[in-house]
This record gives C-alpha cells, sequence and structure tokens, in this order.
C-alpha cells in the first residue's frame, strides 16, 4: 500500500540519516583535511622558494585541468592497478575531495598573503622574528580575515562535490535515496527531498560568508 | 607495466567522438547559461522588483545545490510527471541551470563594478534605459566581467564530466564504457588524463594569458 | 677604537642597474649619521642592507668587526641590534599598541614579561603616549603610531637604530613630534643612521652629514660644513632645491599701503 510522502520520508528517516552521515562525514573530514593542507600550500608558496614552487604549481594545476570525478575514478580504479592497494570508496573520496579542497583553500589564504603590505613582513623581520614566528604572529592572523569569506565558499563546494561519491559506490544519502525509489517509485519525492537537504547545508553557509565578506571590508 | 599501445590507437576515433560530444555539450550550455544570465542582469540593473527578488532565489537555489541531484532530478524524477528527457537534453537544461546562475552573479558583480558616475552622466545625456544598457553598461560591465566569464565557462566544460553519470557518451563515459569492456583500465585512465590536461590545462593557461593582458589595458590597475 | 659599523667596497645591483657602487663608510659608536641625497641614490637600500631586508653583491660589511656579508651570518640576531623605522610604521593592526611592542621582547629575547612590560611602558610614557597602551593603530594617528614604531624597536635594546623616512608620510603637524624622540635618542649617544628630506633637522641632529649621489658616496662632512659650504657641485645642485623659501623676496607690507 502507498504510503504518502510525508509518511515514506519519515519512516526511511534513519536509512536517510545514516546516508546523510556517510555524506556529512566526507564532507567534514574533507573540508579540515583542505583547511590545514590549504594554509599550509598558502604559507609554502609564499616563501618563494623555487623548486618548491614548481612542486605546488604541477599540483594545482593537475588539480585544476583535471575535473574531481575524473580525478574519484583515477584514484578509485587506478590505485589497486599502480600501488595494488584497494582503498575503500569513503576514503577514495575524502582523498580526492581533500587535496582538491586543499588546493582551493591554498590559492585563497596566498592571494590573502600576498595582499598583504609587504612592510609587515619587514617591520616583523627587522624586530628578529624567525619565520614561524612572522607567520604565526603577524602574518597568518591578518590573512585569516581575508580568507574567511572565499573559504567558506570553497567549503560549500566540498559539500555539493561530495555527492559525486555515489558514483564510485559510496552508499551516501543518494544513494540511499535511490534505493527508497527503487522500492517505492517516489523519485520525485526523494529526489526533492536531497535536492533541499544540500540546499538547507550550503545556503546558510554562502549566506554566513556574504555577511561576513560585507562587515569585513568596511573595517 | 606494458602500455598497449596498439589498443590506444584502436579508441582514438571513439575518444575523438568523445571530445566532440563534450564540447557540444558545453558550448551549448554555455551559450544558454549566457543568455539566461544576460536575461537576468538586465532585470537586476534596471531593478524591477519582484522579478528582482526571483532572480536572487533562482541564483541561491541553483549554487547551493549540487549539478548531480539536479540532473537526477531532471532525468530521473520529472518522467514521473510525465515529463521524459533523453541524457543529452537533460544535461543540457540542468547545466544551463546552473550556469546560468553563476554567470548571472559575474556579470551582476560587472555591473556592480561599473561606477555610479557612469549612469548619472549616461541619464544627464538624456539616454533612455535601452541606450544606457547599451552603450554604458553593458560594454564596461563586459570587460570587467570578461576574465570571470572565461573561468566560468572552463568550470562548465569540465562540469560536463558529472553528465557521464545519466550516460552521455562524453570523455568520461566513454573511458569507463571501453574500461567495462576490454579492462584496458591503465590505457584508458591514461588517455582520460591526456585529453584533460591538453584540453582543460590549456584552456587554463590562455584564461591567464587574457588575465594579464587585460591587467596591462585596465586604467588604473 | 675600531668602528662599529664598517661598509668597504660594498656593491649592490638590481638586475643591471647598480643600486649601490663601492660604498665606503664607517661609522662610530655614538655617532648621528644622516644620509641625504635625491630620490633613487641608493640611501634607503644602504640602510635597507644593513639589517639585512636587501643582499648586497660584494664589498664587506662589518659589525663589531664581524663580516655580514656571510651565508652565515644569523640576521635575527643582528637584527635584535641593529633596528629598523619605516616611512608607514608598520605596526601590527590585529595587535593592541602594547602587544605590539612586547611581540619582540618576549618571543625573540625570551625575556620576563613583567621586566618587559615595565620597559614598554616607560617608553611610551617618555613619548608621551602611555595612554593609549591598550588601544589598536587603527586609532591612533600616524604620528602617535610612528612614534610607537620608533618604541617598538626600542624595546629589542638595540645598538644602532635606523630612520628610513619616518616622517616622510606623516601630516606636517605630527613631523615635529616624532624628530622630538629622534633627538632624545641623538642626545642620549645612541648610534642613528638617518635618511630624511627634513634639512632643518638633519642640521640639528646630525655628527656628520653622508650625501649619496647614484650609489655612491660623494661627500662626508659634519653638518656646519655641509650646509653652507657643500664641497662637490651635485651637493651644492641638491641643497639648491632646498632653499626655496629663502630666495623669496622680501615682503615690505609698510610700503604697499602707501596711497597712490
Amino acid at each position: 500500500m502507498a504510503s504518502s510522502g510525508l509518511e515514506l520520508l519519515w519512516i526511511s528517516l534513519p536509512q536517510l540519516a545514516k546516508g546523510a552521515g556517510q555524506t556529512l562525514s566526507i564532507s567534514f573530514l574533507s573540508i579540515a583535511i583542505s583547511t590545514v593542507g590549504g594554509v599550509l600550500y598558502g604559507v609554502l608558496r609564499t616563501l618563494n622558494v623555487t623548486w618548491l614552487n614548481a612542486i605546488l604549481r604541477i599540483y594545482l594545476e593537475l588539480f585544476r585541468a583535471i575535473p574531481v570525478l575524473v580525478w574519484l575514478y583515477l584514484l578509485f580504479f587506478g590505485l589497486p592497478i599502480f600501488f595494488g592497494l584497494s582503498l575503500p570508496s569513503f576514503w577514495c573520496a575524502v582523498l580526492v575531495l581533500s587535496l582538491w579542497g586543499a588546493s582551493e583553500v591554498g590559492e585563497v589564504a596566498r592571494g590573502a598573503l600576498h595582499s598583504l603590505p609587504r612592510g609587515q613582513r619587514e617591520a616583523g623581520l627587522s624586530i628578529g622574528l624567525n619565520a614561524a614566528q612572522l607567520y604565526g604572529y603577524v602574518l597568518l592572523p591578518q590573512a585569516l580575515k581575508r580568507m574567511t569569506p572565499p573559504t567558506i565558499n570553497v567549503y560549500t563546494r566540498i559539500i555539493k562535490t561530495s555527492s559525486l561519491a555515489v558514483l564510485i559506490g559510496v552508499v551516501d544519502v543518494i544513494k540511499v535515496g535511490q534505493q527508497i525509489i527503487e522500492r517505492t517509485y517516489e523519485s520525485v519525492l526523494i529526489y526533492g527531498a536531497l535536492f533541499l537537504f544540500f540546499f538547507f547545508i550550503c545556503y546558510p553557509l554562502s549566506a554566513a560568508s556574504r555577511v561576513l565578506e560585507r562587515r569585513w571590508t568596511q573595517a | 607495466m606494458t602500455f598497449d599501445y596498439a589498443f590506444i590507437l584502436s579508441t582514438l576515433p571513439a575518444f575523438l567522438k568523445a571530445v566532440g560530444v563534450t564540447l557540444q555539450v558545453g558550448l551549448i550550455a554555455i551559450a544558454t547559461s549566457l543568455l539566461v544570465a544576460l536575461l537576468n542582469a538586465t532585470i537586476l540593473v534596471f531593478r524591477t522588483p519582484y522579478l528582482q527578488k526571483l532572480v536572487g532565489f533562482y541564483v541561491e537555489l541553483a549554487r547551493n545545490t549540487p549539478l548531480l541531484i539536479q540532473l537526477f532530478f531532471v532525468y530521473f524524477a520529472l518522467p514521473a510527471v510525465g515529463i521524459q528527457v533523453s541524457g543529452f537534453t537533460a544535461a543540457i537544461i540542468t547545466m544551463t541551470f546552473l550556469g546560468g546562475a553563476y554567470l548571472t552573479e559575474v556579470l551582476r558583480a560587472g555591473v556592480d563594478a561599473v561606477p555610479q558616475a557612469q549612469l548619472e552622466s549616461g541619464r544627464s545625456i538624456g539616454l533612455s534605459h535601452g541606450q544606457l544598457l547599451r552603450y554604458v553598461i553593458l560594454p564596461q560591465a563586459g570587460i570587467l566581467s570578461l576574465p570571470s566569464l572565461f573561468a566560468n565557462f572552463i568550470f562548465l566544460l569540465k562540469e560536463t564530466t558529472v553528465v557521464s553519470a545519466v550516460a552521455v557518451p562524453e570523455i568520461l563515459y566513454t573511458t569507463k564504457s571501453y574500461i567495462a569492456i576490454y579492462y584496458k583500465t591503465y590505457e584508458m585512465l591514461a588517455v582520460l588524463t591526456l585529453i584533460c590536461v591538453l584540453l582543460f590545462l590549456s584552456l587554463s593557461l590562455l584564461l591567464s594569458r587574457l588575465e594579464r593582458r587585460l591587467q596591462h589595458g585596465q586604467f588604473g590597475s | 677604537m675600531s668602528a662599529l659599523i664598517k661598509f668597504h667596497g660594498f656593491n649592490k645591483f638590481y638586475g643591471a642597474q647598480q643600486v649601490l657602487d663601492g660604498i665606503d663608510l664607517q661609522v662610530q659608536s655614538g655617532e648621528v649619521l644622516v644620509i641625504l641625497g635625491p630620490s633613487g641614490c641608493g640611501k634607503s637600500t644602504l640602510l635597507r642592507c644593513l639589517n639585512g631586508l636587501d643582499e648586497a653583491h660584494s664589498g664587506s660589511l662589518k659589525f663589531l668587526d664581524r663580516e655580514l656579508l656571510d651565508k652565515a651570518t644569523d640576521w635575527r640576531e643582528i637584527r635584535q641590534q641593529i633596528g629598523m623605522v619605516f616611512q608607514s610604521y608598520h605596526l601590527f593592526p590585529h595587535m593592541s599598541v602594547l602587544d605590539n611592542l612586547l611581540l619582540g621582547p618576549l618571543k625573540v629575547q625570551k625575556r620576563q614579561r613583567r621586566e618587559a612590560q615595565q620597559q614598554a611602558e616607560a617608553l611610551l610614557e617618555r613619548v608621551g603616549l602611555l595612554d593609549k597602551r591598550d588601544a589598536f593603530p587603527r586609532q591612533l594617528s600616524g604620528g602617535q603610531q610612528q612614534r610607537i614604531a620608533i618604541v617598538r624597536s626600542l624595546c629589542m635594546n638595540p645598538r644602532v637604530m635606523l630612520f628610513d623616512e619616518v616622517t616622510a608620510a606623516l601630516d606636517p603637524e605630527m613631523v615635529k613630534e616624532v624628530l622630538q624622540v629622534i633627538q632624545g635618542l641623538a642626545r642620549e649617544g645612541m648610534t642613528l643612521l638617518i635618511v630624511t628630506h627634513e634639512m632643518a633637522f638633519a642640521r640639528a641632529v646630525a655628527d656628520r652629514i653622508v650625501f649619496m649621489d647614484a650609489g655612491r658616496i660623494l661627500e662626508q662632512s659634519p653638518p656646519e660644513i655641509f650646509f653652507t659650504n657643500p664641497q662637490t657641485a651635485r651637493a651644492q645642485q641638491f641643497l639648491e632645491k632646498f632653499s626655496f623659501v629663502a630666495t623669496l623676496p622680501e615682503t615690505n607690507p609698510t610700503k604697499e599701503l602707501e596711497p597712490l
């Protein structure tokens, strides 16, 4: 007997929650790693060590040229062949999203550090700070404000892109939704619900990013 | 690890066709997105009250949801209410939906960047709304938006890989099919990577060059 | 007695352009040197080479008889002894004034907070800004920020202080308050190297004027000699540009009021 739409959603909640847990876990892990990796990338790029810059540049261009979905397939199909490693699709997704996310956050960080007046670096050096102290006490704290709105936008994109994990077999919220559709044929309801799921996670982030940008550029 | 070069050569025609499909989907999506964005930009410029809010709502909806979900909705869910479309059509519709939103934002930023003084001086010499738009706002907004527009075009081209999920025979779908049939995973992934690098890296380098040239010509930058 | 700072045959290039050419200069402890010269003559570069912000290509630079043009030079250590104040002060905007002052002493010199704070506050009082202790740089005027920038360098207890056109970015009313601080340091016997365009100040505070042009030192003399009787033609041309006010014809108001 066909249940009404909301009833169906209510009954499926546990399964959907489990799937959502996967989606959100992938997203949060990737966001965390991307943030750390990105700041590291930004700092390393602004040190202006030629060989280091070259390597980081190649890394950046590789993740820009090759779409994330292709990277997912490269790792998912390629790792077993190249390195004999069989990584579960969940961790494939986290790895790809983290590396890609780090390159995006990294460029934001690099831009923010680069936009600081050169004199800040010189003033810091002139009182005898070493590189770690210079970045830790002077440059990064100032860059952080400039970095935050664009970085939140990167986070939003990571969350949206995590939806691609279903295509390499992760049982995330989309897969669960599809399983429910197979049984009940309620495709409009389920896909609509998934649509709103992502919207209600991403929209607050986007809005927050805009509010922060407006508030902090007026300062 | 041996490389089956003969096999790769045999697949080249298919990949060429796949690149064609990628470009086809991408370029159509770019064109339609641009049209949508121009329409939206006009609404935003003239601040039509009700429509302006609608545009804002559309942009937020499209930008805060994944392309994949939008795609699945059009391809799998709409048939349930009687609208059935091919994978290709679903791809175009959703990419226009998404692309239109992104490009609207780019044009909005471009229009905002045109100094208010320009509008005022245009009005003070008696230009009508349409003339103001055509001769004063759009040209300036256009130049300012160019790098960002181009970057979004590249983004749309890259997103075409997502439509492989509804069996559109672009480069990723073709790669997956060949792997599934012939098991030449290593070779097929290598070809895919090479195509991506050749196609998208070159476009991204072109974008960098465009940005640099525009910076030289821009007054006061 | 050996000079505190010794430049010898010092050269620096920016690509193909020679910015410093065969600089020979000695600075004694306690001396106040004012470096004058037209724009682009290399005077700022000279200062920046002294604390390692710019690198030289050849020659010798000795500080306390230690060669600084050495790969092994620990510039961190040198910079604690040679402090520098910049034209745009460059206080750290995200920190309060006091935190700005304490960053070096606490994190670099690893001193006790109480002692460092006492010194910082004493110095702030000396420049009349103790009440701004907890303020943030954006709440202060240019002159106030520059005085605090000087105090920030002083908190490191340097032996030498470098001043790179520190009043050039200030509104005219604030120039004097900064120059007075520098004058105070000179009176206390600190070794100072000052790059400035304030001629009256240079005349008042310098023990020796160093005149540079196109990367070379053309003249070194005590201020009374330099300003009244410059030895080189270039120095004469340079000084002429600054005597604008002196050559204005004298106005005699009573004459103009005479009836026709």
